[in-house]
């Protein structure tokens, strides 16, 4: 089931670059391939065993013997919802650009399907080696993506995007080979809190700081946010910054718990830094893409006080709002790209007032909104109450730092809201602007339609548990993470 | 009455070699005998042929010498680690062949073909040599070849200038090679690779000043031949001016076969003074990734680009010799594996955009000229990745042993460098993928050529693909490409 989700995409991406298909086609086959994917997801869920904290359906084979790399690749409850996050919002991704009719659709489908299987080896990898190339296949597409489809600047966002990515990855490679020689393999699951090694950690984490980012590691963002296609934008704040906190989660704190633990009130500072700093930037924006970028940056702030709280409610409301997040951010962004379609403009002194005679628009928008501003009764409201119980045990000042960052998203996704739907009616905004057609709705309403089932039910996601390895490893970590030795698992994991 | 006893001659153990040669004097015969038109054709395909055939040959060699053997007194040896490396040479030579069968000349067609056939088998008989009698034999006949392949159209200014440039330092290379040579005989004694080190261990001589001169200078040629810093400044102008499928050629197969026999050199002969030529190598290697990528960084010429990058791929592999392990060794047969496929397929794609324009190929021709020539930009494109040691390209996992194998031997701060390198690298590498991809084409750079649109050269497209399959094949394929190199090294005394 791993290897099948992985070789989907990856097949179909092949066939479209292979075969000379004509546009129909290639759009079909796409599109076929997501519809399989999100098929095949669901019937991995069917298939799951939701009580069990142990890695399910871990396949491997051996890739080669110095070091013990294996192609490894397993599942975990949460990296299960995590790549249920990724199809849906690049499958909303696909169709989006089948609909905005992206030039020279080989390449881009193409691109787009081999993103998805980078995407989901990355959430499925038991083996560092693995993850590491996993993690910089991500990068060629992207690379890509952003430099040919992407806007007038898009040159010097790629190079920026691809400059500060790669100057990261670099340096998880060196500690993913230290790690290597110093437990002899390179496999996750090895059955203890892995490494102690202080340096391991930070190459890590300094790769993940710039990928998700963290504030201060922000400065490709914006522009990499905005030059991109809006389905882009949304793929990277939606699903490629997801990869980066899941790595800070399965490895950061799951196989460094030590210097994770040393670390931790460095880390949570960074993250209320950046919550605080990218709240702030939101409010602050004067076009559509800057806001989502800056309230993205400040998400992973939080996210990432969740992970570090190393309390157990903390990382469940971290991996509920990975989930969120990347539902939210992937509406918005296309969000973004219709109304810049229908306007010419994402600025905001040219929008106002789409309200009037365009219903469906504003359902969308203010239903997304409040969603995003942690209205009481939605998904990221729980997500973010866990996250700040979670990080209580920090601190009550982290709290504090954390309720003022949700007044302050109250603030800009209200702005957010208002300048496009209501106030005086925008330069750009004539009569002609029309409201959400059917094919547009055929993308944004599964994605709302995601938040909304969440906001019913947000413990699906997160009361799972969460612990990656056996019992071996979970009692060492329980110390640290304030957990019930019994809620360890009985047995150790069979790893492969 | 048989007055002189001839050695007894394991002509399997030859066969790769021979073929070629065979092929070579083949070649030559029908390039006067076949009418004119003729001769192209019929030379390629006979040396195409001998390319493979010695590629078979060589692989049976590996299959059936579990156990290396010493030949005719000593002057060489019947073993894996050869074999291995004549498989490298032998398949770089063939596709090296493929690509340059569109290059539009030549009224030296069966020369040319001879010539790389006769160079291929100095190659193949360099890699079993083990006396220091043949190994500059064979290190003069594959460069004497290759010297007159660089200058092969000689109604070319640059290719004269190629072919003199390389005659005149590869001389010299030669001549520190020979010069070396003769110390280390006037030392020991002898001029067999394995009686050299039982007398040095024995004799005690790691410190005796010819010893330690001859070294050094035995390793100055060699240098040489592997274009490492700082004797690498020929490499530029002979990979600019030599036809572009000789430079892939020689990118691929000079570099492999210089490397297995350093290594084969300094473990069989020179173990006994590791304490310095490691040191030695290791500052070669540094300079050679420095000076090799901060060049790359300024030329706007891609054969130059290319040729410096290969300097800071010696680099890279001098790392793994350097370390003086098994690893190391590995390291080195695997990285070659790759990397040759790599540097002929590169080349090859600039030699197919130089006969559309006509002339030598800047970064700038390549403007948007990859949704032109998918498949052709496709495979820069990786090559480029591979050769920036990227994932999902063999360059790295051959990145990743040499960088093993120097953290082995405790060689950090070189892995730090080597890091550094690759980070530098990648300016180069990917402004050539940017232009591929990112940017229009200009309207000087546009495909169209002065003498209308040119011929589709499909045999340049399979050697491409070829290369793709291999660049991408060795990055899944690692472990039984490893386990052979890995008793290809059994044949040395690591």
């Amino acid at each position: 089931m791993t290897t099948a989700m992985i070789l989907l995409p990856l097949g179909a991406a092949l066939a479209i670059w292979l075969a000379p298909l004509d546009r129909l086609s290639v759009i079909g086959v796409a599109l076929a391939a997501v519809v399989g994917e999100i098929a095949l997801w669901i019937a991995t869920m069917i298939r799951f065993d939701w009580n069990s904290n142990q890695i399910q359906f871990a396949e491997g084979v051996a890739w080669f013997e110095d070091l013990g790399a294996a192609f490894s690749i397993g599942l975990f409850q949460y990296s299960l919802w995590l790549i249920g996050m990724t199809v849906i919002v690049m499958g909303a991704a696909v169709a989006y650009a089948v609909w905005a009719g992206r030039e020279r659709p080989r390449a881009y489908f193409g691109l787009m399907l081999f993103l998805m299987s980078a995407t989901v080896a990355v959430f499925t990898a038991q083996d560092l080696l693995l993850f590491y190339v996993a993690w910089e296949a991500m990068l060629i597409p992207l690379y890509f993506l952003v430099g040919v489809w992407g806007g007038n600047d898009r040159a010097a966002a790629t190079y920026k995007f691809v400059v500060y990515t790669i100057a990261g990855s670099l340096m998880m490679l060196a500690a993913i080979v230290v790690y290597g020689y110093q437990n002899e393999t390179f496999s996750l699951n090895i059955g203890q809190t892995g490494t102690t090694s202080t340096w391991i950690f930070l190459g890590f984490a300094a790769a993940f700081a710039i990928k998700a980012p963290l504030f201060p590691f922000h400065g490709w963002l914006v522009q990499a946010y905005r030059e991109a296609p809006p389905e882009v934008a949304a793929v990277l704040s939606g699903v490629i910054s997801k990869t980066a906190v899941y790595g800070l989660l399965r490895i950061g704190l799951f196989n460094m718990t030590m210097p994770a633990d040393e670390l931790r009130t460095v880390l949570i500072a960074f993250g209320a830094a950046g919550l605080i700093y990218g709240s702030l930037m939101a409010f602050r924006q004067r076009d559509l893409r800057g806001i989502v970028a800056y309230s993205s940056l400040a998400q992973m702030g939080l996210i990432t006080m969740g992970i570090f709280a190393l309390d157990i409610a903390g990382i469940h409301g971290a991996v509920l709002q990975m989930v969120n997040h990347g539902l939210i951010s992937g509406v918005l962004f296309l969000l973004a790209g219709i109304v810049e379609r229908r306007t010419g403009s994402g600025d905001i002194a040219v929008l106002g007032g789409m309200a009037r005679g365009r219903p469906i628009l504003a359902t969308v928008v203010i239903l997304t909104g409040m969603i995003a501003l942690a209205v009481p009764g939605s998904t990221t409201f729980a997500g973010e109450l866990l996250i700040l119980v979670g990080v209580f045990s920090s601190g009550w000042g982290w709290t504090v730092a954390g309720a003022i960052a949700i007044v302050l998203a109250a603030m800009y996704a209200l702005r957010l809201i208002s300048v496009v739907l209501h106030e005086r009616k925008g330069a750009a905004v004539s009569d002609s602007v029309r409201d959400l057609r059917l094919p547009e709705l055929a993308f944004i309403a599964p994605l709302v339609a995601c938040l909304i089932a969440l906001s019913v039910w947000p413990a699906a996601v997160a009361s799972n548990p969460v612990f990656p390895k056996g019992a071996d490893a979970c009692k060492p970590m329980a110390d640290v993470l304030r957990i019930q030795e019994t809620d360890c698992p009985g047995e150790p994991g069979e790893a492969p | 009455v048989n007055a002189i006893t001839t050695p007894h001659v394991d002509w399997f153990a030859m066969a790769p070699a021979l073929a070629l040669l065979g092929v070579a004097g083949i070649t030559l015969l029908t390039s006067v005998l076949v009418p004119e038109r003729l001769r192209k054709p019929v030379g390629a395909t006979v040396v195409f042929g001998g390319f493979i055939g010695s590629f078979v040959a060589a692989a049976l060699l590996y299959a059936y010498s579990e156990e290396a053997t010493s030949l005719i007194s000593g002057s060489m040896s019947r073993d894996r680690w050869g074999a291995l490396a004549q498989l490298i040479i032998a398949g770089a030579g063939a596709l090296a062949l493929l690509t340059s069968y569109g290059e539009r000349q030549r009224e030296h067609a069966g020369e040319y073909y001879a010539l790389m056939a006769a160079a291929a088998a100095g190659m193949l008989f360099l890699a079993q040599a083990t006396n220091l009698m043949t190994i500059f034999l064979a290190l003069e006949w594959f460069s004497i070849s290759l010297y007159i392949l660089c200058a092969i159209d000689i109604d070319r200014n640059s290719r004269l200038e190629a072919g003199m440039k390389y005659l005149i330092a590869g001389s010299f290379g030669s001549a520190f090679l020979l010069f070396g040579s003769a110390l280390v005989y006037g030392a020991t004694g002898t001029i067999r690779l394995d009686e050299i080190g039982a007398a040095i261990a024995e004799r005690g001589l790691a410190g005796d000043p010819l010893i330690v001169t001859g070294l050094a200078m035995i390793l100055v040629g060699l240098a040489f031949k592997a274009s490492l810093a700082p004797f690498h400044q020929w490499t530029p102008d002979v990979y600019q001016g030599s036809p572009t499928p000789v430079s892939g050629f020689m990118g691929a197969a000079t570099k492999a076969v210089a490397f297995v026999l350093m290594i084969r050199v300094l473990q069989t002969a020179f173990q006994e003074t590791a304490h310095l030529w490691t040191v030695l190598l290791g500052v070669l290697a540094v300079a050679s990734l420095v000076i090799g990528n901060l060049a790359a960084l300024v030329q706007k010429d891609v054969k130059r680009i290319l040729a410096y990058s290969s300097v800071s791929h010696a680099g890279f592999m001098l790392m793994a010799v350097a370390a003086n392990n098994a690893l190391g060794g590995r390291a080195v047969l695997y990285y070659l594996i790759p990397y040759a496929a790599m540097s002929i397929g590169a080349f090859a794609v600039v030699a197919a955009r130089e006969r559309e324009l006509g002339r030598d190929v800047t970064v700038d021709d390549f403007a948007g000229w990859g949704w032109e020539r998918p498949i052709l930009g496709v495979g820069m494109w990786l090559f480029m990745l591979g050769f920036a040691g990227f994932p999902l390209t063999g360059g790295f996992i051959g990145k990743f042993y040499a960088f093993s194998a120097a953290y082995e031997a405790g060689w950090i701060w070189i892995v730090i460098v080597g890091a550094v390198a690759t980070t530098v690298s990648l300016w180069y590498y990917l402004g050539i993928v940017r232009q591929l991809f990112l940017r229009a084409p200009s309207g000087a750079g546009r495909t169209a050529v002065a003498g209308g649109s040119p011929p589709r050269d499909g045999l340049l497209q399979v050697a491409v693909l070829a290369c793709i399959a291999v660049t991408v094949g060795s990055f899944f394929a690692v472990q039984p490409l490893i386990d052979l190199a890995r008793d290809a090294a059994g044949a040395l005394p690591f």
